[in-house]
């Protein structure tokens, strides 16, 4: 088992250099040394006020030092960024709230709800309901975020009132406010997760129905429901719930662009989107190593769990 | 898919084929390929044909676009005239606040109203979808060949071959799709890489169909790990066939059915990724109409001329949700235990 958990986690930590390496040589080639000295001096800079800043910042080093550099200064929070000059921690803090509160509460509502139509799918299955619940889930994974939102925000918003145009109010400033704020943008992000979800559950629950223990259960006399709750439901939840670990941990680390900048909600996905527009390597290296490092601590954490629970998995 | 009485319902030995077909091909007598068998399967499902049939009328409505545009229209995708005859009456495209004319609902120019800059909504909408589509086939055709030459080699080689790759596909994969996508997309349009510059529709293909490899891959080499110890694979490797050949002609056929199923799935994802990808400004430029390019104007206007947003939202959703149904009919009619999953936000 120890030896399991050193080998995923060195794995894990060479991908984390991988992706930064990527990253990082993506923008570089985009902008080379100069280009970038050139940009932060400005338009009117002659050529020894470039070569200074080059010199000042250290895009005249090789990539490597530059890299290294810069990495250095995102892990111990002295990163800013070359295009606003805002510290990229104070940025990535500023925007933290209002991501964790999206996902959060959308994580939730998801999670439940594809529970409840998985299941409900998998017991009427071939039904009516089931297929209604398969309709709607289709069209869950058919419809494209932003345009829900921009429907949403539409009818709901501005003809009807009901909820804001956009934008975020903090929880320690006003609970109600917040929670007004979060209704749509929560529905909107769940409808797509809602739809793959509760396809997955049905699918690993009919599966489940054919296990011998799931006989074996029903044959000393369980009652229905106490097989479909304590047998087929807590085994047919375990993928479920690690693919729920990955995607949460991709839409705090900014994985929510589309969700976060048709309902204005500043936060960490809007400033990623916002770095990659603005050509703002530091920042976007920066975010990019955070939303990396949640999903392979997640993904690594859930394997590490699998083989704990299921020996099977270790001796591969 | 129903519960089957089969204690382990699975796959059949050495064939890969599930039970339940096999079951099903018993019954109807020999001579009944696995193909024909899932050809009968989905036959009978008519809600997927419907929906294979409206998704097939999208795609021939928006290939007759020069034929809407040119003989009922009189518009082109790109021409922004200020007045416009109708009935004999000649009308301004735009009143006097900029507002465009809402859908006229009559056989002629702005069929379905005007966007902000004048244009023929109804004329774009097919244009669009044509790009969008032409988009979406591209990505598929791109990760579906990628793809398998990855699973097929990382699944056969095992070890060091494996070991590049899936690590390489480990990276992509931890990267948020649309990130990815944006960033690649931004990289491309300041710097072109290639053959791919920024005002190619194809350029946008071949972000999505990248970031999409390691979601198709894995699978596929998962099946290969598995294949490759089959009795028949050790059959062909005794006869002296090469690795090559082998992966060919043993191996290849019998993931066919998974990437025939991943297709439709594929093409649904990827026209939905474009419409994201270009309301963040990273996908399909103007003045080029896309799906995504008339729902993000149409948004930049709200709360004025929202049918701008509605139509080819609707028109996407329409495609998007006909392929997402006809290929869940596909799936079940040929590899029901098959577990895909591709969408992410």
């Amino acid at each position: 088992m120890a030896r399991f958990v050193v080998r995923r986690l060195m794995v894990m930590i060479a991908l984390l250099v991988a992706i930064s390496i990527v990253t990082f040589l993506a923008f570089v080639v985009v902008l080379p040394g100069s280009d970038q000295a050139a940009m932060i001096a400005g338009r009117l800079a002659n050529p020894a006020e470039v070569h200074l800043i080059s010199v000042k910042y250290g895009f005249d080093r090789p990539i490597w030092v530059q890299y290294v550099k810069t990495m250095a200064n995102i892990f111990d929070g002295s990163a800013y960024s070359y295009q606003s000059s805002f510290n990229v921690l104070s940025q990535i803090e500023a925007g933290f709230p209002t991501t964790l509160s999206l996902a959060l509460g959308a994580g939730i509502i998801w999670l439940g709800t594809s529970i409840v139509v998985g299941t409900l799918a998998a017991i009427k299955a071939g039904r009516y309901t089931d297929q209604v619940l398969t309709v709607l889930s289709m069209i869950g994974v058919s419809m494209p975020v932003f345009f829900l939102g921009a429907v949403l925000i539409y009818f709901l918003g501005y003809k009807a009132g009901v909820i804001p145009l956009g934008g975020y109010v903090p929880l320690t400033q006003s609970p109600s406010q917040w929670l007004w704020h979060l209704v749509a943008p929560w529905f909107t992000l769940s409808v797509l997760f809602i739809g793959i979800y509760s396809r997955v559950l049905r699918s690993t629950i009919l599966d489940t129905i054919n296990e011998d223990f799931v006989r074996t259960a029903k044959a000393k006399g369980l009652s229905e429901r106490q097989v479909l709750l304590r047998h087929i439901l807590r085994n047919s939840l375990v993928p479920i719930i690690s693919l729920w670990g990955l995607d949460l941990a991709q839409v705090i680390g900014g994985g929510a662009i589309l969700t976060e900048s048709v309902y204005n909600l500043h936060g960490i996905g809007y400033l990623v989107y916002q770095s990659v527009t603005r050509l703002d390597t530091v920042t976007l290296l920066s975010v990019v190593m955070l939303t990396a490092l949640a999903v392979v601590v997640i993904g690594a954490l859930t394997e590490i769990v699998y083989a704990f629970l299921d020996p099977r998995i270790r001796l591969q | 898919m129903t519960p089957t009485d089969e204690p382990h319902a699975g796959t059949a030995l050495n064939t890969g084929i599930p039970v339940e077909l096999l079951a099903e091909a018993a019954e109807l007598g020999p001579g009944i390929g696995p193909y024909q068998l899932a050809w009968r399967r989905l036959r009978r499902s008519r809600v997927s044909l419907a929906f294979g049939g409206l998704f097939a009328l999208i795609v021939v409505l928006c290939l007759l676009a020069p034929i809407y545009s040119h003989y009922i229209a009189h518009i082109g995708p790109n021409a922004e005239p200020y007045t416009f005859t109708i009935g004999g009456k000649t009308e301004d495209v735009l009143n006097s606040v900029g507002i465009p004319i809402g859908p006229t609902w009559q056989l002629g120019p702005y069929f379905l109203g005007a966007d902000q800059n004048n244009r023929d909504v109804a004329v774009r909408l097919l244009y669009g979808g044509r790009n969008s589509l032409e988009i979406g086939a591209a990505a598929t055709l791109f990760t579906m060949i990628l793809a398998t030459i990855c699973g097929l080699l990382a699944g056969y080689f095992r070890g060091l071959t494996d070991g590049i790759i899936s690590r390489v596909l480990d990276v992509i994969w931890a990267y948020p799709v649309y990130l990815l996508g944006i960033m690649l997309g931004t990289v491309i349009e300041v710097r072109g890489l290639g053959p791919f510059h920024n005002t190619t529709l194809m350029t946008t293909a071949a972000v999505i169909g990248f970031v999409y490899i390691p979601y198709v891959a894995k699978p596929i080499r998962a099946q290969v790990l598995a294949l490759r110890e089959r009795e028949f694979v050790d059959a062909a490797r005794q006869q002296g066939l090469g690795p090559l050949r082998i992966i060919v002609s043993e191996i290849l056929p019998n993931v066919a059915s998974t990437i025939i199923v991943f297709i439709p799935l594929m093409l649904a994802n990827a026209v939905l990724t474009e419409a994201g990808l270009t309301y963040l400004g990273a996908g399909v430029r103007p003045p080029n109409p896309s799906w995504g390019t008339m729902i993000s104007d149409g948004i930049a206007q709200i709360p004025a001329s929202f049918s701008n947003v509605l139509i080819p939202g609707i028109m996407l959703v329409l495609a998007v949700l006909s392929v997402n149904v006809f290929g869940d009919g596909l799936r079940d009619a040929l590899d029901p235990r098959a577990k895909i999953r591709l969408a992410k936000e």
